[in-house]
C-alpha cells in the first residue's frame, strides 16, 4: 500500500492505495465519486475522462499513485455555487446528452478542449472529441453544445 | 434548469429542455455500478475460450482457496437451481426448436464466451483473479459461424438433442405470388449480407441482486430496458413467486436492444445471492460484453422483385438465412420476422413471398438491435429497387414515385394495415432539401471531366412497423406476451402530480416528454409533474421500452389516464361549484362555467378529492387513474433519406458529404428529443453501412473482440445531418403520434450503400458489402473494371 495525497475538486484527499489501483476506481470506490464512469477496458471510450492539472485524461489508464500531489477535477467538481459550468449548461440547452453515460467524460473533454482552443471550428471539435464515444446522439448536438459553450 | 415559463396548453410540440439532464450532467446519476449494498460480493464469470467444446471437467478448488473468495460454482453445481431455460418469448412456429439454455453451460460450450463457472469474492479484483484459477478441461469441437454453412449436411451440430442446426422456417406467402413472378416481364434478383453488429451501449451491462431469507424476498437491480418482462421471466426461470421478486432499472446508460433480454447473469446473481445470503454484483467488462451480450443482424438475404417494363413492382420474394447464434435469446427467433411485413417497403405491391430460416451457429446469440428486422428489410428492398432502376435505366426517384402507396389505410400484401403515411411528400421534401437535380447535374459533369473524387447519391424511402404491439396480433404470431402498456396519474393534494409509467427509459427522455403530456392535458406546471419509472414495486403494470413503443403505446396510455383524471375532476368540480357537469367547460385542466367567473383546476379538484369533505355521494376519495392501453394497430412511421458522399478511387475511402432525413412520424411532442432520436439512429445506421462489423474467424473466435478492433463511429467520422419532417398523424391513437426511435437506423444503411454503389456506377459496380470499408470499396472498383 502507498499513501497518496490528491487534490480532488478543490479538497485535499489522502488515502492508502494499492500500487495497481487505477485512478478511476480510486475516485469511484475510494472517494465515492461515481460520476466518473467506466465504459471499456481498452481506453477507447473516454467515459472515465477527468481533468488532471486541468488537462483531460482517461482515468482508466492512470494509476491512482500517478495522481499523487496533483489536482483532479471530476464531473462532481465542475458546477459551483449551484450553478452549472457553462459547458454543462450548453450540453443541457443543446440536448447534447441522452442516456448520460458518456456525458461526464464528454463535458470534461470539452472543458479541456476549450481551455486550449477557445473557439474551435466544427472540424476541430469533432477531432478533439475523437477519444470520447457516444452511442446516443450521433454527436451532432454535442458539437452544437461545444460551439455554444465556446461562444 | 432552463425549463421555460409555464403556459398551460402549450406543452405538446414544444422543444422543452430535458428534466432528466441535471443529475446526468453533474455526476448525480445512479447507474448500476454506482450502487452498493452492505456485505456485497462481486461475481466473475468463467467463459469458454472455445466456440464449441465438450466440457469434460470443471475444477473450482484452487479458486476457492484464493484470497477473498467466498464461493465458486460450476454449471453442474447450479443445474438444479433452474426451473426453466432462459426464455425465448417468441417461438415463431409451432415446431420452432428451442434448446435448453442454462445460465451456465453443463455439457458443452457453444460459443466463445459461454459461461461455464462463476466465482464470487469480496472485491472485484479478487473475483477476477480467482476466475483465472478455475481449471476447465475442454474437448474442442469444430465450430460453424456462418448460418448457411451451419445448414449444410455434415455441419457441426450444436445441440445434439436436435436433428440439425435449423431452429425454424417461417413463411408468409400470398396465393398469387408464383403466378405474378412467372408472368413478370422483369425479375431482379439480388443477394445481400447483413453483417453481425455489436450494439455498444456505452454503459456495459451489470446486475446487483439481493435476497432476504427472513422475508424470502428478492430484489434485482439491473442495467435493463425491461424490468417488468425481466421480473416475469426470472420468476419462471427460478420458480419463485413473482410477487416476491422486485426488479429495478436504475439509471441505464443506453440499450439499443442490448439490454432487452433475460440474461444468464441476471438469473445467476439472484441464485448466488440466495445461496450465499449476501448481495451479489456483476459488472460486465467491455470485451466480455462483446462475447456475452447479444449481437444484431447476421443475415444472408435474397430478394427478387417482379416488375413491369415501366418500373411498376408487382411482387417481392425474400429468402433469409439468419444466424441465431448458439441459443435462442429473448426475441432472437422473432427479430428477423419483425421485418417480414416491410420487405415491400413503402410500395404498393400485390404479391408477396417471404421465408426465413433461423439457424444455430457457434457464436454469441443474436437478438433485437435498434430496428430489429426492419433495417434489414429496408436495406433489401431499397437496394433492390435501385437494382431495378439500373436494369430499366430509370432514375431511382422515378421507380419509387411509380410505386408508392398513396391511399390510407392500406392493407399491404403481407397482410397488415398501414394506417397513414405521406411517402411522396417526404421524398419531395428530401429531394428539394438536398437539391437532387443539382446533384445529378454535378455528378454528370464530374463524371464527364473525370473528376478525381466519385460523387454518389443514395436514397432510402421507407415505412416500418413499430409501436409494439397489438396484443391480439402478437397472440396470432405466437408471441408469449401482450403489447399493451400502462400509466398511472396520481394527483397529490398539494398540487404536484406523480406519474407512473410502464415504459423504462434509458436515454429517450420519457420524463420530459411524458411530463409535457400531463402538463398539456391537466394544466399542471411542468415542474410539478414527477415521472417515476423502472421499478416493478412502484409500477406493476408495464411492458417496458423497445420497438419504438414508448410514446405510441405508453404515451397514449398516459394521455388516456389524463382523460380519466379529467372526468373525475369534472364530477368533483361540478359538485363543489353546484353546477351540472354539462355546464362545465374544460381547457388544459381548468374548469369554468360559462357566463360566470367560477373556475377550478384539476389541482383544486385533487385537494377536494383528498379531504373528501364534500364529494358526490358514493365517490371514492382521491384523484388517481390508471389506463392500460392496447394499441389497435402497429405504428407506421415512414420517410425519405438521402445520402451524398464522395469516394476516393485510389484508396476506396468513403467520405460522407451530406445526409438529409425527412421523416413522417405523425404528431411530435418534443421536437428536440425527436431530432436527437433521429440523429442517434442515423448515426448507428451509418455505422452499419461504413464502419461496424463483428467478425468471427473459422474457429469461432471473435476477432473484433474489443473497441480497438470493432469501430464505433466517433465524432470525426460523422457529420451534421439535415433533418426535416412531414406529418400524417396516426388515426390509430388519439394523440396522432408514431414511433421514432428506430427510423434512422432503419433508413440509413440503405441510403448510404445506395450512394456508394451510385458513386461506383461508372465502374460497373452493383454491390459493395457492408461495411463499405476502404479496402472493400477499392476491391469493388478493381473488380468492376475501368471507367
Amino acid at each position: 500500500m502507498r499513501r497518496i495525497a490528491v487534490t480532488v475538486n478543490g479538497g485535499r484527499r489522502e488515502a492508502e492505495v494499492e500500487p495497481r489501483d487505477l485512478l478511476v476506481y480510486f475516485l469511484r470506490e475510494g472517494l465515492g465519486l461515481t460520476g466518473t464512469v467506466v465504459g471499456c477496458d481498452t481506453s477507447s471510450c473516454g467515459a472515465c475522462t477527468v481533468l488532471l492539472d486541468g488537462e483531460s485524461v482517461k482515468a482508466c489508464t492512470l494509476l491512482a499513485v500517478q495522481a499523487d500531489g496533483r489536482e483532479v477535477t471530476t464531473i462532481e467538481g465542475l458546477a459551483s455555487n449551484g450553478q452549472l459550468h457553462p459547458v454543462q449548461q450548453a450540453f443541457h440547452e443543446a440536448h447534447g446528452l441522452q442516456c448520460g453515460y458518456c456525458t461526464p467524460g464528454m463535458v470534461l473533454a470539452t472543458v479541456s478542449l476549450l481551455a486550449e482552443n477557445p473557439s474551435p471550428s466544427d472540424d476541430e471539435i469533432r477531432h478533439a472529441l475523437e477519444g470520447n464515444l457516444c452511442r446516443c446522439t450521433g454527436y451532432q448536438n454535442i458539437v452544437k453544445a461545444v460551439k455554444a459553450a465556446a461562444a | 434548469m432552463a425549463v421555460t415559463e409555464e403556459r398551460p396548453g402549450t406543452w405538446i410540440g414544444k422543444p422543452v429542455a430535458r428534466k432528466e439532464d441535471a443529475k446526468l450532467l453533474t455526476g448525480q446519476s445512479r447507474y448500476i455500478d454506482d450502487l452498493t449494498l452492505p456485505g456485497m460480493v462481486f461475481a466473475a464469470v468463467v467463459r469458454s475460450p472455445f466456440a464449441h467444446a465438450r466440457i469434460k471437467s470443471v475444477d473450482v478448488s484452487k479458486a476457492l482457496e484464493a484470497e477473498g473468495v467466498v464461493g465458486a460454482f460450476t454449471g453442474a453445481d447450479l443445474a438444479d437451481d433452474w426451473a426453466a431455460s432462459l426464455p425465448c418469448v417468441w417461438l415463431v412456429t409451432e415446431d420452432t426448436k428451442q434448446p435448453m439454455h442454462r445460465p451456465l453451460a453443463t455439457d458443452k460450450a457453444r460459443y466463445a464466451g459461454d459461461g461455464v463457472a462463476v466465482v464470487l469474492a469480496e472485491t472485484r479484483a479478487q473475483a477476477k483473479d480467482a476466475a483465472e484459477l478455475v481449471e476447465v478441461d475442454y474437448e474442442p469441437l469444430p465450430a460453424v459461424v456462418d448460418p448457411e454453412e451451419a445448414l449444410a449436411e455434415g455441419a457441426p451440430l450444436l445441440h445434439e438433442e436436435l436433428d440439425d442446426n435449423r431452429s425454424y422456417t417461417w413463411t408468409l406467402k400470398t396465393d398469387n405470388a408464383d403466378d405474378v413472378f412467372s408472368a413478370a416481364p422483369v425479375v431482379v434478383k439480388e443477394r445481400y449480407r447483413q453483417q453481425r453488429l455489436i450494439p455498444n451501449a456505452i454503459e456495459p451491462r451489470g446486475v446487483l441482486a439481493q435476497y432476504l431469507p427472513a422475508q424470502d424476498e428478492y430484489t434485482l437491480w439491473s442495467a435493463t430496458q425491461i424490468p417488468h418482462i425481466l421480473r416475469f421471466w426470472l420468476a419462471v426461470v427460478l420458480a419463485v413467486p413473482e410477487a416476491r421478486l422486485r426488479v429495478i432499472a436504475p439509471d441505464v446508460g443506453g440499450g439499443f436492444g442490448s439490454k432487452l433480454n433475460v440474461y444468464a447473469e441476471e438469473a445467476l446473481a439472484l441464485v448466488l445471492a440466495r445461496r450465499l445470503g449476501r448481495p451479489v454484483k456483476w459488472i460486465e467488462e467491455r470485451s466480455e460484453g462483446y462475447l456475452a451480450t447479444i449481437h444484431g443482424r447476421d443475415q444472408w438475404q435474397e430478394i427478387e422483385l417482379a416488375a413491369d417494363e415501366d418500373g411498376k413492382i408487382r411482387g417481392v420474394r425474400v429468402r433469409l438465412t439468419v444466424g441465431m447464434g448458439a441459443y435462442l435469446q429473448l426475441v432472437g427467433a422473432g427479430t428477423p420476422i419483425l421485418g417480414a411485413w416491410v420487405y415491400g417497403g413503402a410500395y404498393d405491391i400485390e404479391a408477396y413471398d417471404f421465408e426465413c430460416v433461423g439457424v444455430f451457429t457457434t457464436t454469441t446469440p443474436t437478438d433485437a438491435y435498434r430496428g430489429a428486422g426492419r433495417p434489414e428489410a429496408t436495406y433489401a428492398i431499397e437496394r433492390a429497387v435501385d437494382a431495378l432502376a439500373r436494369r430499366l435505366d430509370m432514375d431511382p426517384v422515378e421507380v419509387r414515385r411509380k410505386n408508392f402507396i398513396t391511399e390510407f389505410p392500406k392493407t399491404i400484401a403481407a397482410g397488415l394495415e398501414i394506417d397513414s403515411g405521406d411517402f411522396h411528400g417526404a421524398l419531395d421534401k428530401a429531394l428539394e432539401l438536398v437539391d437532387y437535380e443539382g446533384l445529378r447535374r454535378e455528378q454528370a459533369e464530374r463524371r464527364e471531366r473525370g473528376d478525381g473524387k466519385l460523387l454518389g447519391i443514395g436514397l432510402a424511402t421507407y415505412t416500418e412497423m413499430c409501436g409494439l404491439a397489438p396484443s391480439r396480433i402478437l397472440g396470432v404470431l405466437l408471441y408469449a406476451a401482450g403489447g399493451w402498456d400502462a400509466a398511472t396519474i396520481r394527483c397529490l393534494p398539494t398540487g404536484s402530480v406523480q406519474v407512473f409509467i410502464g415504459t423504462s427509459p434509458h436515454g429517450q427522455g420519457h420524463v420530459t416528454t411524458f411530463s409535457q403530456i400531463v402538463a398539456e392535458r391537466l394544466g399542471v406546471p411542468l415542474e410539478q409533474v414527477e415521472v417515476i419509472h423502472g421499478d416493478t414495486s412502484t409500477m406493476q403494470l408495464g411492458l417496458d421500452t423497445y420497438g419504438s413503443r414508448s410514446l405510441a403505446v405508453g404515451g397514449v396510455a398516459l394521455w388516456n389516464a389524463a382523460e380519466k383524471i379529467l372526468e373525475k375532476s369534472k364530477a368533483v368540480v361540478a359538485h363543489k361549484l353546484e353546477v351540472s357537469p354539462e355546464d362545465l367547460q374544460v381547457e388544459h385542466g381548468r374548469f369554468t362555467v360559462a357566463g360566470t367567473d367560477k373556475a377550478m383546476t384539476v389541482q383544486d379538484a385533487a385537494l377536494h378529492a383528498f379531504t373528501a369533505h364534500d364529494l358526490p355521494d358514493g365517490m371514492e376519495p382521491g384523484l388517481e387513474a390508471t389506463f392500460v392501453y392496447d394499441p389497435p394497430n402497429f405504428s407506421w412511421p415512414g420517410g425519405a433519406h438521402v445520402a451524398v458522399l464522395e469516394i476516393d478511387p485510389e484508396t476506396g475511402d468513403v467520405e460522407l458529404r451530406r445526409y438529409v432525413a425527412v421523416d413522417e412520424i405523425g404528431n411530435v411532442v418534443n421536437p428536440t428529443i425527436v431530432d436527437g432520436q433521429v440523429h442517434g439512429g442515423v448515426a448507428q445506421g451509418i455505422g452499419q453501412a461504413l464502419f461496424e462489423e463483428a467478425i468471427y474467424d473459422e474457429d469461432g473466435n471473435l476477432t473484433t473482440g474489443s473497441m480497438l478492433s470493432y469501430i464505433v463511429p466517433t465524432a470525426a467520422e460523422l457529420i451534421d445531418l439535415e433533418l426535416d419532417r412531414v406529418s400524417a398523424p396516426s388515426p390509430t391513437n388519439p394523440m396522432g403520434v408514431k414511433g421514432v426511435g428506430e427510423t434512422g437506423a432503419i433508413a440509413a444503411p440503405a441510403a448510404v450503400i445506395n450512394a456508394v454503389v451510385d458513386a461506383l456506377a461508372p465502374f460497373g459496380v452493383t454491390d459493395v458489402e457492408m461495411p463499405a470499408k476502404p479496402e472493400r470499396v477499392w476491391r469493388a472498383i478493381q473488380e468492376g473494371g475501368a471507367r
